[in-house]
């Protein structure tokens, strides 16, 4: 079972590698990834430098290019390509079909993993990108439960990564067009969600309330942990009645199911969060490296820690964890 | 430009399917989409009875009749159901995710790709023309300016100009898929045991803003808009584009008025043009379109 870890800035890398990453994701500082914030990610320079770092110590990069590439920009997709080939890079994570005939193509030795944006939930869409563009990996939507990610596992023709730990999409990723509706800009076609030139933050007497585009999505008595407004962890009316219609600010975390996971036959467990900071990484990538290695030194008495659930709870968002989509009741 | 009305999003008893598309006559479409593409739970029909259905209604009209797959597959039951539309032997299927796209390319049989295909570029649309795709449904958060720069390159790659080009253009826009069921959240059901509530909101449960705006609409699994797209006054510069046909999706009430009015308006019959806004339960939106939040609403209604 490898460990995939994020990484938004050079810091963040040595993190990452420092603290027992098998592989870490990066992306270029533009809208050719689905972390394009302002501030974060790597130029080709500091991109070189992160190579350079992790290939000293054995350890792997990903590059990602996993927005859908938008037609008048085409060639801004194409580029990141070359330049990630160029620099050494270990895999390229992309979604768009498109774009993978390209590396294919051009690149025949690149690996390809396929992207979560891609949105493969079966056997039969895994074998597809394996067909056209021999695709080495997939990353698979947070939507399967556990023995469906057991079956595809034993079905699948290329190699399983799941998430491990981290935000949560509750939507199947690739498929979620909420932000863009409330603010044209959406993980597929910009590569945000809920985009910080949409957010407000307004305070009145008592409550905080946070919109989106102006729509409000939540407000909070004062003192109380107010989460990022992503629309699918709002609280909405429906028939009159106010809650979090689709999710509560929480994270995913799967570290119990290790041993299940491994059972599977699953490749490799990916954390989320490259525009967290250093110290989210070096945390989450600590526990993780722990627990692998103790579930793969001894998979039958494995036991998720206490001090490790409270190391990973302490850096969640809302606070709190789910199994999410693996546990059925979640559904 | 001519009309296609899409499949039946919501969970509707198999009495007001049978109704709903007995009034087929009426409806100027030329393309009819059926089937079960939300939920594979909701069972007014089964897979097999959807394709009995399309084959009556490809015998008894001149319209095209094509079945639409599921649009999130994750249990192999599901992915069995998906496989028998595709071995149906006749009828084109509207392919909503890559599995199915594998299972029809694999067989050499043409497809319409479902707006959740994801085609943003033309190097992808011209990719899955070559696998058999025929017709595309544009990803709903498209923009004019998106699509024509897709549709005036596609042809230097390749793409035939056989291949037809569809718009979401009237309904809740389809926004978003998830493992976990809002309608029996809301219930305090679990999926496993959602008691098929779905049944209870043939055009979904509005979810609003704590200030009352109607912002979503919960459809089980899927997570619609809470407006209604409605993009007619903008079917003269689809067609300068080369989109061939204006998808309108079912609503329980107006289907066949909305139809009509779309048709009247396209075919210049002014004198005789219905109005629309008693059959707009919500207000209507067109940011996508215009390259705006989709939730906007660029222009008033129109006749």
């Amino acid at each position: 079972m490898k460990l995939v870890c994020p990484a938004g800035n050079y810091p963040m890398l040595k993190a990452a590698v420092d603290n027992g990453a098998d592989a870490v994701y990066i992306g270029f500082r533009d809208d050719t990834n689905a972390r394009h914030f302002a501030g974060l990610n790597f130029n080709d320079n500091s991109a070189a430098k992160a190579i350079r770092y992790a290939h000293d110590r054995d350890r792997k990069v990903y590059v990602t290019i996993n927005t859908y590439p938008q037609q008048s920009g085409w060639d801004r997709w194409q580029r990141a390509v070359d330049i990630s080939v160029d620099l050494g890079i270990d895999a390229l994570i992309v979604a768009d079909i498109g774009l993978m005939a390209y590396i294919a193509e051009t690149y025949p030795d690149i690996a390809i993993h396929l992207s979560v944006q891609g949105s493969a939930t079966n056997r039969e869409a895994l074998q597809f990108y394996q067909e056209h563009f021999n695709v080495h990996r997939a990353v698979i939507p947070r939507v399967l439960s556990m023995p469906q990610v057991e079956q595809l596992a034993i079905d699948s023709p290329v190699e399983l990564e799941v998430f491990g730990f981290g935000n949560m999409c509750v939507m199947v990723e690739g498929r979620c067009l909420l932000s863009s509706y409330a603010t044209g800009e959406s993980p597929n076609n910009f590569g945000a969600c809920s985009p910080g030139s949409a957010v407000r933050w307004q305070e009145t007497d008592d409550e905080l309330e946070v919109r989106v585009n102006n729509v409000l999505v939540d407000r909070f008595p004062k003192g109380d942990h107010a989460g990022y407004p992503v629309i699918c962890k709002g609280r909405y009316r429906v028939a009159g009645d106010t809650y979090h219609a689709i999710e509560e600010p929480t994270s995913l975390n799967t570290l119990e199911l290790l041993p299940e996971l491994c059972q599977a036959g699953v490749t490799a467990v990916k954390i989320e969060g490259r525009q967290r900071s250093t110290a989210y990484v070096s945390k989450v990538t600590r526990v993780w490296r722990q627990a692998i290695d103790h579930c793969l030194s001894n998979p039958q008495d494995f036991q998720a820690k206490a001090e490790w659930m409270q190391a990973l709870a302490s850096i969640s968002e809302g606070r709190q964890t789910t199994l999410g989509a693996y546990s059925r009741p979640w559904q | 430009m001519q009309l296609s009305l899409g499949p039946i999003l919501y969970y509707w008893p198999r009495q007001s399917i049978e109704t709903f598309y007995e009034q087929l006559a009426d409806m100027p479409v030329s393309v009819v989409y059926l089937g079960e593409t939300v939920c594979a739970k909701r069972r007014s029909l089964s897979a097999a009875e959807w394709i009995e259905l399309a084959r009556q209604l490809a015998a008894n009209t001149d319209k095209q009749i094509v079945l639409s797959t599921l649009a999130l597959i994750e249990a192999g039951s599901e992915l069995s159901g998906v496989k028998k539309l595709c071995n149906n032997g006749e009828l084109l299927i509207e392919a909503n995710e890559m599995g199915a796209v594998h299972l029809l390319s694999g067989k050499k049989l043409p497809f319409v790709g479902g707006a959740g295909l994801n085609i943003y570029n033309a190097h992808t649309l011209t990719r899955l023309a070559a696998l058999g795709l025929q017709r595309w449904v544009a990803p709903i958060e498209i923009s004019h300016n998106a699509l024509s720069a897709i549709l005036s390159d596609a042809p230097a790659l390749g793409l035939s100009e056989d291949v037809e080009t569809e718009v979401f253009s009237f309904g809740r826009l389809p926004l978003a898929y998830s493992a976990r069921c809002f309608t029996a959240r809301y219930h305090n059901l679990p999926k496993d045991d959602c008691q098929y509530k779905c049944i209870d909101y043939p055009q979904g449960l509005p979810m609003d803003s704590q200030e009352g705006e109607n912002f979503l609409t919960i459809n089980g699994v899927q997570t619609q808009s809470g407006a209604i797209t409605h993009l007619l006054p903008y079917w003269q510069e689809m067609e300068q584009l080369g989109v061939s046909l204006m998808r309108i999706s079912p609503q329980p009430e107006g289907t066949t008025e909305i139809i009509q009015h779309y048709h009247q308006s396209i075919k210049g019959e002014t004198k005789t043009v219905s109005t629309i806004e008693p059959y707009l339960s919500s207000p209507i939106c067109d940011g996508y379109w215009c390259g705006e939040a989709g939730m906007i609403a660029v222009r008033e209604v129109t006749a």
